[in-house]
């Protein structure tokens, strides 16, 4: 007997995967980015149904409205009408399609195997008690500090490495180049 | 229901040598805004800074502390020793940047900038003792690295690098966290300690997903490490990527990888030797024949070194095989000493490099004896470590490495990693025959420079030292193991 979790799941992981699949397939670069658009909705109801109505919103605000806001930005500067086309890094997809379902069929043959491990102290009653973001908040500032830190650490080191491999080289515009990267460095930051 | 943990703030002072570099880090970026024609200073900033390092490295061996953070966070000798290895590796290619870069004519301040917070990824990952923390910190050292790959921006291949370096890892990275997830779902933790004590707990040695999940890290860290059949993306990155950053790619990350592989497997799952040893055994076999092999047919140094650095990281693998004292610290040794004798390397392919001529084809070292003795004379000490002749410390390297191997039982692995030893002579004395046994073509000299001379005698020093007297080093890795777990 399904349930109706267990049927809201498989559409939602159905819908998840499909909608990769036509993404990372679309000609179109619009096409692909309202895919994705598409597909981090469903991520936010599969939160949904694991009680994480926090990531959830955060899933739609982050990810749908800010990141792929920033694609559209991007593909529209670009103006990219059909993809770019460039020499295949490896030989055949045939042996990457083969591959990637040896991988499905190994994992969802041996689902069976799976046994659930020890749960940690916040059960689903310990949140609802809290609240979600006063538990998330503690968690990240006690117990995840450190991780926390680290991932500012690469925040910034993305930032950076951005920058320089975006920004002009100085070879080229010698004169006034100092400037203009001072200036280029403000607009990102 | 109050679930608050009692939260005590970790005194820092422990991490004063990663929070050191962190401000490092931070402050080239600012100074190199301010500097304007005066960039020339940074690189002597960054060798300071990495020096003071090392110093409080050694100034904190005396406090290990096996649970920073809640038990995130390990400072022991085993995590010491690789960060020791991390930092010499940023020395050295500092100091073999300031030419390289004049030449190139790059001049990023945050070159070193990205540079330094590599070498802080790294260090958070030798001594993560959490999946997460252990994550971020490969994550933070491979986003610096990729876009240190990509620096040469007008050229193309370099770009090429770049643009596969980050895809495979980006890849690899997925590969990781599903993995990780896998594990965490079935023993309810990410700390190494806690899984390992759940695996008895909860009967997992023998379960077939939680295998399937530990093939997922394992074979991540495959890519990271370039083990064959994961290797493909590292001839073209190393090869695109400005010479320097090759050099640290193939000494640092390589080095840190191993140390995080050493201790997932060695502290977090050795119930399952008999599961992921026939594995690793394999893919050391495959690494050492396809990076020994296939460097045989490369005309452009380079990308020779980039097999030669698959077929070592083969080697290494041969000491976590071993799953003992012996081969961890055997693969510590070797980390070290092939540190010594890649950078050395790679400092001669730098000084052979100048507008006309990038130093990097077999061809540029035809008569090398002739016009510069001393820097022939010095690769040949460094192509006869890398095969592993005595009295070099690529042999002692190799010696005890295969040691370790072949005291675990794995006599075939070991009698194929010689064949195949010998096979690598033929690629590494190549290049001496090229610079003996040829006439140059055109009497160039090689401009010297002072921090490239001083990355040589390092390296000299380094290789022949090691091999004369490798004792203090073995003690040195083999004190840090009680803390492994084992």
């Amino acid at each position: 007997m399904i349930s109706l979790s267990q049927l809201l799941f498989a559409y939602l992981a159905t819908a998840i995967t499909g909608l990769a699949l036509l993404a990372v397939n679309a000609r179109n670069p619009v096409h692909s980015v309202l895919l994705v658009l598409a597909m981090f909705f469903h991520m936010a109801g599969l939160y949904l149904t694991l009680n994480a109505e926090f990531l959830a919103a955060v899933q739609i605000i982050v990810y749908a409205g800010a990141i792929l806001v920033l694609y559209l930005f991007v593909v529209f500067l670009v103006n990219l009408k059909e993809e770019i086309r460039v020499k295949r890094f490896v030989v055949s997809q045939h042996y990457a399609i083969l591959l990637a379902i040896g991988l499905c069929v190994l994992l969802v043959s041996n689902m069976d195997s799976f046994a659930l491990g020890i749960s940690g102290p916040w059960t689903i009653e310990a949140i609802q008690q809290t609240t979600h973001i006063k538990a998330l908040g503690r968690e990240l500032f006690t117990t995840y500090l450190l991780p926390f830190e680290i991932t500012g650490l690469i925040l910034l080191v993305a930032v950076i490495g951005g920058l320089v491999l975006a920004r002009e080289d100085k070879a080229t515009t010698k004169g006034n180049s100092d400037d203009e990267n001072a200036e280029t460095k403000g607009v990102h930051q | 229901m109050d679930t608050a943990p009692n939260f005590i703030l970790t005194p820092l002072a422990p991490l004063a040598p990663e929070l050191l570099l962190i401000c490092l880090g931070l402050l080239l970026v600012v100074v190199d805004l301010f500097l304007g024609e005066k960039r020339h200073i940074l690189p002597w900033l960054a060798a300071l800074g990495t020096l003071t390092g090392l110093f409080l490295l050694g100034n904190g061996s005396g406090h290990f502390s096996d649970g920073l953070f809640g038990g995130m966070y390990i400072l022991d000798a085993y995590s010491l020793f690789f960060k020791v290895i991390c930092l010499i590796g940023v020395l050295f290619t500092v100091m073999l940047s300031v030419r390289y870069l004049d030449t190139e004519k790059m001049h990023q301040g945050e070159y070193y900038s990205l540079l330094v917070f590599a070498a802080v990824g790294m260090m958070v990952m030798v001594s993560a003792a959490d999946m997460i923390v252990l994550y971020l910190g490969l994550e933070l050292m491979a986003l610096s690295v990729y876009c240190l790959v990509g620096l040469l921006k007008s050229d193309s291949r370099s770009n090429e690098a770049a643009l596969k370096y980050f895809l495979m890892g980006a890849f690899s990275s997925g590969i990781l966290l599903y993995g990780i997830s896998l594990i965490y779902g079935m023993t309810g933790t990410t700390d190494l300690q806690l899984i390992s004590q759940r695996l008895t707990e909860l009967n997992l040695a023998d379960n077939t997903l939680l295998f399937i999940a530990l093939g997922m890290v394992l074979i991540a860290f495959s890519f990271k490490v370039a083990a064959a059949p994961f290797h493909m993306w590292a001839p073209d990155a190393y090869e695109g990527a400005p010479t320097p950053i090759t050099a640290f790619m193939s000494v640092g990350p390589k080095a840190a990888s191993f140390a995080v592989l050493g201790r997932i497997l060695l502290s977090g799952f050795p119930e399952l030797h008999v599961h992921w040893g026939p594995l690793i055994a394999g893919i050391a076999l495959l690494t050492m024949a396809t990076g020994n092999i296939l460097a045989i047919s490369q005309t452009n140094i380079k990308r020779m070194l980039a097999y030669s650095s698959i077929a070592h990281a083969g080697f290494a693998l041969l000491g976590i095989l071993a799953t003992s004292n012996e081969g961890v610290s055997a693969i510590m040794n070797y980390m070290l000493i092939y540190a010594f004798m890649n950078m050395g390397a790679f400092a001669i392919i730098i000084m052979l490099n100048n507008r006309e001529r990038r130093g990097e084809q077999l061809k540029d070292y035809r008569g090398l004896a002739q016009t510069n003795p001393v820097a022939a004379a010095l690769m040949l000490i460094f192509m006869f470590s890398l095969t592993g002749i005595p009295p070099t410390a690529g042999f002692i390297g190799k010696f005890y490495l295969f040691l370790a191997a072949m005291n675990a039982g794995y006599t075939g692995t070991v009698i194929a990693a010689v064949i195949l030893s010998a096979v690598s002579a033929y690629y590494y004395l190549r290049v001496v025959r090229y610079m003996y046994m040829y006439d140059s073509e055109k009497g160039e000299a090689v401009a010297m420079s002072p921090s490239l001379t001083a990355a040589l005698i390092f390296a000299v020093i380094g290789v022949i030292g090691l091999g004369v007297a490798p004792g203090w080093v073995l003690e040195m890795a083999s004190q840090s193991l009680p803390a492994l777990a084992q």
